[in-house]
């Protein structure tokens, strides 16, 4: 363990990296597992060691809705929420990205109802896919934390302005006890520039905020959020790099990968299981096997360019999925792997597996019997899209 | 000029338009305005253009009060707040019925602004539909009267006494036909520390089916009839009301209507207008209005 890390819960490193980037009006509803990030901050502000206006708002719709308003009047804002509670947010996520509100919040993965379930999966997040928000995915306790200053600083950018949520899977990471190094706050200042924005709600300026916009100018708002995710595309990869100057770590900027370059096979995944996936990795490249990890950091935007390229070498392609949608019984990045390569030369199989759903454990051995599976399509065997993990008592 | 622009897009003989304009002639320039969904945001702010001569911000159908509140809190964090009021103009339905919730949240947190309800009693940007505000037996395009029907057969929800029961230090009802009135109260909600409601009677010529010429005579005859009470709540004690020399019979109001025609077809005495003009005489016993 280096000397400057302390052993505390993924929840408390994520509130104190919330706590360095000076928000100036933090809105919270509970909802488990998201309840720790913001007791903690409750924490912080009920000692007088923050300096802003927390809410406790009557549901998540009003906690998304405050930021709205908090935001357009020009401060830094933040919440975190989860599961039930996102898909309260949903109409607002689309409007706070519609407005341009550079808002973030950290989105505790959890599995949605019905069956209620508390538990572990990224059905909440994926399925906020179309709502205009940055999303990131973060692999441990120190990179979910990390994440917090490089959202700030990406969604405030100029350029962006786009709401961003730093995704974290339920309990495994928000639950967990971790050697982390908090974030410093003189680093922190350091990296982040102070939040201001040019267009805020103003006495002495009046401005018109929402306005209606009929079929000759709507297009073109959307087009223009488009456009800032593709702003966003590139700085994400340039402020990871910032971010390693100044507090020595780095997670990947759109992408990471571990042994991927000579990789026949190469899995694709997002969150907590990427450390699973490492594990086996190696315990099957001793063995032999030429396998290895093409980590998605950024779902949204979608780094369709730098996909492409880290696969261009794969005889198989796997994709991990914390998600479906029923009736397509496929995972999101599943598709959207597939729907990347698709129109290029590279006519790599792409094999989708659903697993851990509602919090169900990923051991090694579901990775390797994953694996093994996919490597029929080199039999000539065609494989679909299939759950990895159902139980034949049940199922 | 009034800071509500000339050139928007409201029907001649808007009720809504004339509320908006009254009450930032009572605010000036100081103040914030968060709109819901609704006709007064729709015809105010056609993009590229706004009729605001303030600062405005529209978000969505059911959450002013909660961007309100989170106007407030960002203008204290930053250290803006000064002066500045904070004020959400909504209709009916985003007050009574979609935005109930939020505007509960904010008034237990107990923001310093002030929620404004633009009461037309339906919903008219989407076509006359019933809302919790449509007064007993109107008839709206979801509450028609028919074979079965005399129009909406609820009674109107009484929306100052739920703001009231917050605790709510300032609480009144005003009407476009008394503006001098009606300004009065939007200033001193606005200048009372803390969450603060005024609930506007605004006449729909469209909805209600009138002359555009007769908005403020109709909403005079609310408040000469009784049914729409003129009065002002503090912490939760009704400390003034306006009285009414020589009430005028609901028929009145009602027959000025298109949305009451229905019950004036009815051969002997109607049962439907007794129960409407008891409605009335509640309200005088309970307002002391004679």
């Amino acid at each position: 363990m280096r000397k400057n890390m302390v052993v505390v819960e993924g929840s408390y490193a994520v509130a104190h990296a919330v706590k360095v980037c000076k928000p100036n009006v933090i809105s919270a509803y509970p909802i488990t597992p998201q309840t720790h990030i913001v007791e903690d901050l409750a924490q912080f502000h009920a000692d007088g060691d923050m300096n802003c206006e927390y809410m406790n708002v009557e549901s998540e719709f009003s906690a998304i809705s405050a930021l709205i308003g908090a935001s357009a009047a020009g401060a830094r804002t933040y919440s975190s929420t989860t599961s039930q509670g996102l898909a309260l947010m949903h109409e607002a996520l689309f409007n706070s990205s519609g407005m341009r509100l550079p808002i973030v919040m950290t989105v505790v993965n959890r599995a949605l109802s019905a069956p209620i379930n508390i538990w572990n999966d990224q059905q909440d997040s994926i399925s906020q896919r179309d709502t205009g928000w940055i999303q990131l995915y973060a692999e441990d306790v120190q990179e979910s934390a990390d994440m917090t200053p490089q959202l700030y600083k990406l969604a405030e950018d100029e350029d962006v302005l786009l709401p961003a949520m730093s995704c974290m899977d339920g309990f495994i990471l928000s639950h967990v006890y971790e050697p982390v190094i908090l974030l410093e706050q003189s680093l922190t200042d350091e990296f982040l520039p102070t939040y201001d924005p040019e267009f805020v709600l103003d006495t002495k300026n009046p401005m018109s905020f929402g306005a209606f916009a009929d079929p000759s100018t709507y297009t073109e708002f959307r087009y223009k959020q488009e456009k800032a995710m593709g702003v966003a595309l590139e700085k994400i990869e340039e402020i990871a790099n910032e971010f390693k100057e100044i507090y020595g770590r780095y997670y990947g900027g759109l992408i990471d990968d571990y042994v991927l370059d000579d990789a026949e096979i190469v899995i694709m995944a997002m969150g907590s299981v990427i450390g699973t996936i490492k594990d086996t990795i190696d315990e099957l490249r001793s063995d032999g096997e030429s396998v290895g990890l093409l980590k998605v950091r950024s779902f949204r935007p979608f780094p369709k360019e730098a996909i492409r390229k880290a696969l261009k070498n794969a005889k198989i392609v796997i994709t991990l999925d914390k998600n479906i949608s029923v009736g397509k019984n496929e995972g999101a990045l599943c598709t959207e792997v597939k729907a990347c390569l698709h129109n290029t030369d590279n006519r790599v199989p792409v094999i989708g597996f659903m697993l851990g759903h509602g919090g169900r454990d990923i051991p090694l051995k579901m990775i390797k019997k994953i694996i093994n599976k996919a490597k029929l399509v080199e039999k000539g065997i065609f494989v679909e899209s299939e759950y990895a993990d159902l139980r034949e008592d049940l199922a | 000029m009034s800071l509500l622009k000339p050139g928007h897009r409201g029907c001649a003989g808007c009720g809504d338009a004339l509320a908006g304009k009254f009450v930032l002639d009572a605010l000036g320039e100081d103040v914030i305005v968060v709109s819901p969904t609704g006709c007064l945001e729709v015809f105010t702010t056609p993009y590229p253009e706004s009729a605001w001569g303030v600062p405005w911000i529209h978000s969505l159908f059911e959450n002013a009060a909660a961007v309100a509140s989170g106007v407030e809190a960002a203008l204290k964090s930053l250290g803006r707040k000064d002066n500045t009021k904070i004020v959400a103009i909504g209709g009916d339905g985003a007050t009574l019925d979609i935005g109930l919730q939020a505007i509960s949240g904010a008034f237990e947190r107990g923001h310093d602004f002030t929620y404004i309800c633009v009461d037309n009693e339906a919903y008219m940007n989407t076509g006359i539909q019933r809302s919790g505000a449509t007064p007993l037996y109107a008839s709206t395009t979801t509450s028609p009267p028919g074979k079965i029907s005399y129009g909406n057969p609820l009674y109107k929800k009484n929306m100052p006494a739920i703001i009231a029961a917050h605790g709510s230090p300032y609480v009144a009802t005003a009407s476009i036909g008394y503006a001098p009135d009606l300004k009065k109260k939007v200033k001193k909600a606005a200048e009372i520390k803390g969450p603060t409601y005024v609930h506007v009677h605004a006449p729909c010529c469209t909805g209600w089916k009138f002359d555009s010429s007769k908005t403020i005579e109709v909403g005079k005859l609310a408040v000469e009839t009784a049914l729409w009470p003129l009065y002002e709540m503090e912490n939760g004690e009704i400390t003034a009301a306006r009285k009414i020399k020589n009430r005028k019979p609901v028929e009145e109001y009602l027959k000025m209507q298109g949305r009451f025609k229905h019950l004036f077809t009815m051969a002997g005495e109607n049962p439907h207008i007794k129960k409407i003009q008891e409605i009335a005489d509640r309200n005088v016993k309970q307002f002391g209005l004679e």
